[in-house]
């Protein structure tokens, strides 16, 4: 099953302008989906994900309405027909 | 959003580039520095830490860090004075996996000697330095500082464990002292391969052990390029030169209100002449007595004076951060300083004046200057005609136009600028 992978405005400048982007393939895992979407899209890695692949600290992955963070992070499953949000968290000053 | 302005700046120009906690501005005048262009915000909302620019083979190149609560932080550039950025698609200064570290933020970008003309440094946050050796194209970490023994031992101070200052050295295309708070001074005489502190005769307030071999939180060091053994340090507590090329510091706070301070810049060409900005101390960090004052020496640190014509004298409870304060290198020098409050303040003659350059920016971090077309080997003078400063006669009467003396030595080393 593809994946759909929603990112936020500022991200959409690295994929295409989109911000809905089609992960063909079937990724079990959010782990597996970023991989794949790395691959297509190599500008959203560094922005999501810092050097030693961790989600950056202010940014939330949700598996629909589930934060991977309170899940079980980066291997948290997808299931069919769910969509993987990426949104910046409330932070700055 | 703001509207975003451009300036456009030609050779003879001098800019300001002035990095804040919302973004890059670009100031721009001409020789004369009294009317300003203000270009900018770039990078909107990020906070800038660090800008500047390389124009070494002819490039007009901008260089900043944008840094972002969310995204990481990134090495950005312009060719045309921000009309068109550059942010690349893959981040380039990054750390090792094998290291475990993450970058946190960009403290410093030092283009390198100018005949080394592709290559820079940045300086970072956890403290490590990076080099380019492709005019800012691929970065790698230096492992010789990366893998020091000492790093485990690195505290970080009050904005973090940061490499904030970066000297490659006047002469010697081996040696480079660098800044670390909070680690102190250290220097590689084999171009990186091995790095020893250089803080004997630093003060650590803040520690059991006063005057510890590294831990010291240095805020600035300069050098001027015609005396490379002769450095000056701000410190966290403290104002000291060294004339051995730090291996050795003696304190030079003759008659500053407080010798707790960040900043620090030197002349562009005479190297006895170094200006300061004094906090009061570390737990109010504003200016002393609530008046804004710039002190110059110009005599190596034996005395200092106050600079105040044109700056606020009362009300002016003011900060100015470790790299808000730089000079050009035209003739007479301009000197410039941006502050918390996002004031930014210029003079146009060596400090003797100040005037406001802008106002209502986001507050100001960085603040580095550049004289549009001098690529570091010319000398200004063959361009701009004699330096001209007010200067004391001995008969205490304040003169113009005084020519500087040239002695031999500092022509000796002016022969080094051009490595520079």
């Amino acid at each position: 099953m593809p994946v759909t992978i929603r990112i936020p405005t500022y991200l959409a400048s690295f994929a295409g302008g989109r911000n809905l982007l089609a992960i063909e393939g079937s990724p079990g895992t959010v782990s597996e989906a970023l991989a794949m979407l790395w691959k297509d899209y190599p500008g959203l890695k560094d922005r999501i994900v810092d050097e030693q692949g961790a989600v950056r600290q202010h940014i939330n992955i949700f598996v629909g309405d589930e934060a991977i963070r309170f899940a079980d992070g980066l291997s948290t499953k997808i299931p069919a027909d769910t969509e993987v949000l990426i949104v910046p968290a409330v932070s700055g000053g | 959003m703001p509207k975003v302005k451009h300036v456009s700046a030609k050779d003879g120009d001098v800019i300001v580039l002035v990095g804040t906690m919302k973004g890059a501005f670009v100031l721009r005048s001409n020789e004369s520095r009294k009317k300003w262009d203000v270009g900018g915000p770039y990078s909107i909302g990020a906070p800038v830490y660090a800008m500047a620019f390389d124009q070494r083979r002819g490039r007009r190149r901008l260089w900043w860090a944008q840094q972002s609560f969310q995204w990481g932080t990134v090495l950005c550039s312009s060719d045309d004075y921000g009309k068109t950025v550059t942010e690349p698609t893959t981040y380039s200064v990054k750390f090792p996996v094998e290291s475990q570290l993450t970058l946190k933020n960009i403290w410093q970008i030092m283009p390198g000697r100018n005949d080394d003309p592709d290559t820079l440094y940045c300086g970072v946050e956890p403290a490590a330095l990076f080099e380019s050796h492709d005019a800012g194209e691929t970065w790698s970490p230096v492992e010789g500082l990366l893998n020091h023994p000492h790093r485990p031992q690195w505290q970080p101070g009050g904005g973090g464990l940061c490499l904030h200052t970066i000297v490659p050295d006047a002469v010697n295309p081996k040696r480079m002292m660098i800044a670390i708070s909070t680690a102190g001074a250290y220097r590689t005489d084999d171009g990186g391969a091995t790095w020893q502190p250089r803080n004997n005769g630093v003060r650590a307030e803040f520690m059991p052990d006063k005057y510890p071999e590294f831990g010291q939180c240095v805020h600035k060091v300069v050098q001027h390029r015609d005396t490379p053994e002769r450095l000056f340090l701000q410190n966290h507590w403290g104002l000291y030169r060294s004339d051995d090329g730090g291996n050795s510091w003696n304190d030079i706070a003759n008659g500053v209100p407080s010798d707790f301070g960040f900043c620090m810049a030197a002349h562009p060409h005479d190297p006895e002449t170094v200006y300061i900005v004094p906090i009061e101390s570390d737990q109010y960090r504003c200016t002393p007595e609530g008046k804004l004052r710039v002190y110059r020496t110009r005599n190596a640190g034996k005395s200092w004076e106050p600079l105040t014509r044109g700056l606020p004298q009362k009300n002016a409870m003011e900060t100015v951060l470790r790299d808000a304060l730089a000079t050009d290198t035209c003739d007479p020098a301009g000197v410039y300083f941006g502050t918390r409050s996002g004031k930014v303040y210029g003079s146009g003659d060596g400090g003797n004046s100040w005037r406001l350059v802008a106002e209502g920016l986001p507050a100001v971090v960085c603040v580095k200057a550049a004289w549009v077309g001098d690529d570091g080997i010319a000398s200004p003078r063959k361009h701009r005609g004699t330096e001209t400063k007010k200067v004391k006669s001995k008969s205490g009467k304040s003169r113009s136009g005084a020519r500087k003396k040239v002695s031999a030595k500092t022509k000796t080393a002016s022969r080094a600028r051009a490595a520079r």
